[in-house]
């Protein structure tokens, strides 16, 4: 199935950029060996290379250490209040068409306080690029327990283990009928780069997860996918037309037994025929493949869903041309103010 | 008074009766939220405008959509007051009470004035619609009514009668019973009735029978008034002596809606309304969202706080953003209006107050967020407040607070309340050519440019939207740097930033007219108002004057900052009294400010002031006069 993305905003007829031009003068406050730079630098070297003026970027985030993100782009940008990102940038977008909006945001940010604006943002299709850094616990606020950490888990608001089932980010964005989802792994930079270039060029709402690892407070969250010793074994690569083969020796890959999933192994070079091929336009297929967790499967990687559907601001901008035509006329002030039923009082 | 009348008049001959002039009306039409009350009075509304005289109206609907038939929450009212001289109230005790069935009879017949003409649907008066409002026996037999001239009406039976030719269901014959009602209106007080001839035949054009069917039931009233002669006379008002120009009606919702669209346009900035439904806002929303050919933006957001969350995101991308709401969604925006505080954008915060606390009273007026407005936010956090006072005035003051919002650079509050925003009044159309102009703040070259850099008139910083290159900077929450704006957590900034605010948003005292004085600028007793109680404060304190009392009276629309003259004004005065819809917010604010025993006269019953009520007020302070 055809796959078509554009940009959003007209490449600049200015000198190239440069990965510099978008590093402000501001200190970098996140703990040495936070995830969060390696998210900054992928960030930062990509934005030239969409051929995108400087000044029509626009970052906004909410509250949560992610959230500082802005301040450390040299583009326009808002840091505003907790959870309420989502809602700042569809006003943004949606006045303004010619901008490239970025929500940062994180699990605590994004699915907890914010979850209501995260959900509606992703369904009304606002041409916005979500990074929701995952790093399952709540970094600024030093240690409590957030909406997707562990069943059980032990944290400093949770001594006695977690009570809750987490969200699964994924799901709940293909539930939200968003037209774009990705995930990835903050150091697993080359498909990174990738998934975030598509997103940037993806027309309409694109939420991208990445599993962020806190040093501080949840090191190692990740370590089963992200560590270079077992990687290959418990992630599988999601992309399109391809069949989902894993393993440092590609030799599993997953089929479906009847509507359930099932890993196979075989001799490396010779798949059987029936493994699932991934497709990014199907709905089934993408809430198939967000329920797939560890250990039983290994974790899907890339574009989980791309499809098209018209952005807000078009269908806005659509209503108001549309408007327009049937009037007829430029729109005339002085008549709006008399309205239909009139009277006049002589002198 | 009998009800003979009715039936025994049907065969009199017709013949034209002169009619009796009278000064002012009230009439108050009431009955089930069913029965189309609202869309008789607006009808009536307009053809007492287009006979010229100057009126003022009050609905009074239920909280509940549809509760249940025939019950007291299901009464819908709504009253109109008319003269040949200045109306500024809705009226205090209807002359004429229109009550559709038992309930509506029920919970208005205590408004009647002794001696006035109470009509009554005795249709409607059966023994299971009696029970449903607990009385025994029917008041139109048990002599209860005495003290007033009661007309009952068969109006079922009447407008079946009239509609007997015609191909309908019993329902869509009970539906224009309304319409015979207003017909016999129309012809008690001398009304004319085209206006709503032609509406009925623009509201039903799809169904040619509809428009036959009501345009014959407003007839058939017309008529049957006339020729059964059951009113014994009919009264006639004339044209007040009102300025001359070209007026049409309108409801505080609808101006606030057009004097935000008259911003834009004034301003060249695209208009953006994020806003979230809420009772008695909607109405905003609803009139901004037919205008598009304006380039309005309306946003129905997820909540209170995504909409004007969306709006401050309009606003730092350079266009004209507001948000409705009314109180409860006030609360929900607090935290993001401090943002919009913190990184000084303009934005215009419509408040329609309504029964307060939690959810209080849907549909009534209050005017109980003043303090909310002034300081319901975490932290120093100062904004400007302006209120209309009439219905009309909301056009001017929503255009107003975006002039302000813009020059200044902050979000501005704007408070009306349900009884400005469904109240209507005849409304003198503006021109369009001589709305004041719109200032901004100015933008240095991008060399020079900082962020919060201050205009020196004004204090405010430059608004530099995204897409202008060499401007790119970051906004947000923290603590602002002065000058730079980059996040500062040193003690002596962040107390000059607090001060800088709060400087910033006094300086609008520079762009606030001089305080009009209504009587002498010395005296016994000054009335202070504002918002919506202008009409009743206004009427009271002339009627005061007249009397012989020293009274005076102030209006005002600036709450935050306060007139600069307001002090010397109040100087001159032995009493201050102030009459709000709340347990004295106002009050409390002029007391601290000036020091002063100023009085409070409050009302807390979600209706408005009535005219006597303000007078016993000033009765007790002014003392004497008063025979
Ligand atoms: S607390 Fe965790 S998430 Fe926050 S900056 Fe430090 S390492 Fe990064």
């Amino acid at each position: 199935m055809e796959n078509k993305e554009e940009l959003t905003a007209l490449p600049a007829h200015g000198p190239m950029l440069t990965r510099k031009d978008f590093v402000s003068d501001q200190m970098v406050r996140w703990c040495p060996g936070c995830g969060d730079f390696a998210i900054l630098a992928t960030v930062q070297k990509l934005l030239p290379s969409l051929g995108i003026p400087r000044e029509k970027y626009v970052f906004v985030s909410g509250i949560g250490c992610s959230s500082r993100f802005p301040y450390y782009m040299n583009t326009y940008g808002f840091h505003s209040i907790h959870g309420r990102a989502p809602t700042l940038a569809t006003g943004l977008k949606c006045a303004r068409p010619d901008l490239q909006v970025w929500v940062i945001t994180g699990d605590g940010d994004g699915l907890s306080i914010g979850g209501n604006h995260l959900i509606h943002a992703l369904r009304k299709n606002v041409d916005l690029k979500i990074l929701l850094f995952n790093n399952r616990i709540y970094g600024l606020t030093k240690g409590q327990l957030s909406p997707t950490s562990e069943f059980g888990k032990k944290t400093k608001s949770t001594p006695y283990g977690s009570t809750d089932q987490p969200i699964n980010p994924i799901a709940l964005a293909l539930a939200s009928e968003a037209t774009f989802v990705g995930r990835v792994i903050d150091t697993d930079l080359a498909r990174f780069a990738q998934v975030l270039e598509r997103a940037a060029k993806h027309k309409g709402s694109a939420l991208i997860e990445i599993f962020q690892n806190c040093i501080v407070f949840n090191d190692g969250a990740w370590n089963e996918v992200s560590d270079k010793a077992t990687r290959d074994e418990n992630n599988v690569d999601l992309i399109h037309g391809q069949p989902l083969i894993f393993g440092k020796n590609r030799d599993k890959g997953i089929r479906l037994n009847g509507f359930k999933p099932e890993v196979v192994t075989f001799a490396p070079g010779q798949p059987p025929k029936d493994l699932l091929v991934h497709d990014e336009t199907s709905a089934p297929l993408a809430y198939m493949l967000a329920h797939m967790e560890r250990p039983d499967f290994p974790t899907p990687q890339g574009v989980f869903r791309s499809v098209q559907r018209p952005a807000l601001h078009e269908l806005i901008d659509g209503q108001i041309a549309q408007a327009r035509k049937a009037s007829g006329a430029e729109p005339d002030l002085q008549a709006l103010l008399r309205g239909s039923e009139t009277w006049t009082v002589a002198a | 008074m009998s009800d003979t009348q009715t039936q025994s008049a049907k065969a009199a001959p017709r013949r034209p009766q002169p009619a009796q002039e009278v000064e002012s009306v009230t009439i108050r039409f009431a009955g089930d939220s069913g029965d189309g009350i609202q869309l008789t009075g607006m009808q009536f509304t307009t053809s007492t405008a287009l006979a010229g005289n100057d009126l003022s109206t009050l609905p009074d609907y239920p909280a509940e959509i549809r509760a249940p038939v025939g019950t007291l929450p299901g009464v819908s009212g709504y009253q109109i007051h008319f003269s040949s001289r200045e109306v500024l109230t809705p009226g205090d005790a209807p002359d004429v009470l229109v009550a559709m069935n038992p309930a509506a009879l029920k919970a208005n017949i205590k408004d009647l004035k002794k001696g006035g003409i109470l009509i009554v649907n005795t249709d409607a008066f059966t023994a299971a619609n009696l029970t449903k409002v607990q009385y025994a026996k029917s008041p139109l037999e048990d002599g209860s009514l005495s003290d007033f001239r009661v007309i009952s009406v068969e109006l079922s039976r009447m407008t079946g009668n009239a509609l007997a030719g015609l191909a309908l269901t019993k329902v869509q014959v009970e539906r224009c019973k309304n319409f015979f009602a207003l017909g016999m209106m129309y012809w008690l007080y001398d009304r004319p009735m085209e206006a709503t001839l032609n509406w009925i035949e623009k509201k039903f054009k799809k169904t040619a029978l509809l428009v036959e069917a009501n345009q014959k039931a407003l007839h058939a009233g017309n008529a049957y008034a006339e020729t059964a002669e059951i009113f014994g006379a009919h009264y006639s008002v004339r044209k007040a002596p009102i300025a001359p120009g070209v007026y049409r009606n309108i409801t505080g919702n609808e101006a606030t809606a057009l004097g935000m669209i008259a911003a834009s346009q004034k301003s060249g900035l695209d208009l953006w309304l994020g806003t979230y439904p809420i009772t008695p806002a909607s109405d905003i929303l609803h009139e901004l969202c037919k205008h598009k050919e304006f380039g309005v933006k309306t946003f129905q957001a997820e909540d209170e706080i995504a909409a004007i969350g969306s709006a401050i995101g309009a606003s730092f991308a350079g266009h004209l953003a507001a948000t409705s709401t009314s109180g409860p969604g006030v609360a929900l925006k607090s935290e993001a209006i401090g943002l919009a505080v913190m990184t000084e954008l303009p934005l215009v915060i419509i408040d329609v107050q309504r029964g307060g606390p939690s959810t209080g009273l849907p549909t009534k007026t209050e005017q109980a967020d003043l303090l909310q407005a002034m300081y319901g936010r975490n932290g120093e956090c100062p904004v400007p407040i302006l209120a209309p006072a009439t219905p009309a005035e909301c056009f001017s003051m929503a255009y107003e607070a975006s002039r302000l919002a813009i020059k200044y650079m902050t979000p501005v509050f704007l408070l009306s309340d349900g009884y400005l925003a469904n109240g209507s009044e005849p409304w003198l159309i503006p021109d369009a050519d001589k709305l004041a102009a719109f200032e901004f703040p100015t933008l240095p070259e991008a060399d020079k440019y900082k962020p919060y850099l201050r205009d020196e008139r004004t204090l405010a910083r430059p608004w530099a939207a995204p897409g202008l290159s060499g401007y790119e900077h970051r906004l947000g929450g923290l603590e602002k740097q002065d000058v730079t704006g980059n996040v500062s957590y040193d003690p002596d900034n962040h107390e000059r930033m607090v001060r800088l605010r709060a400087a910033k948003v006094n300086k609008i005292a520079q762009d606030i007219p001089a305080t009009q004085i209504l009587g002498a600028k010395k005296g016994k007793v000054l009335v202070i108002g504002w918002g919506s109680t202008y009409g009743a404060i206004t009427a009271a304190a002339r009627n005061a004057q007249a009397r012989g009392q020293s009274v005076s009276s102030i209006h005002l629309r600036h709450l935050n900052p306060l007139p600069p003259d307001l002090g010397d004004i109040i100087s001159q005065f032995e009493h201050v009294l102030i009459p709000e819809m709340n347990m004295g917010q106002l009050l409390k604010i002029i007391r601290a400010k000036f020091a002063i025993n100023a009085v409070g006269l409050n009302k807390i019953k979600g209706q408005p002031f009535k005219i006597a009520e303000v007078e016993t007020g000033i009765d007790a302070l002014a003392g004497g006069g008063r025979n």
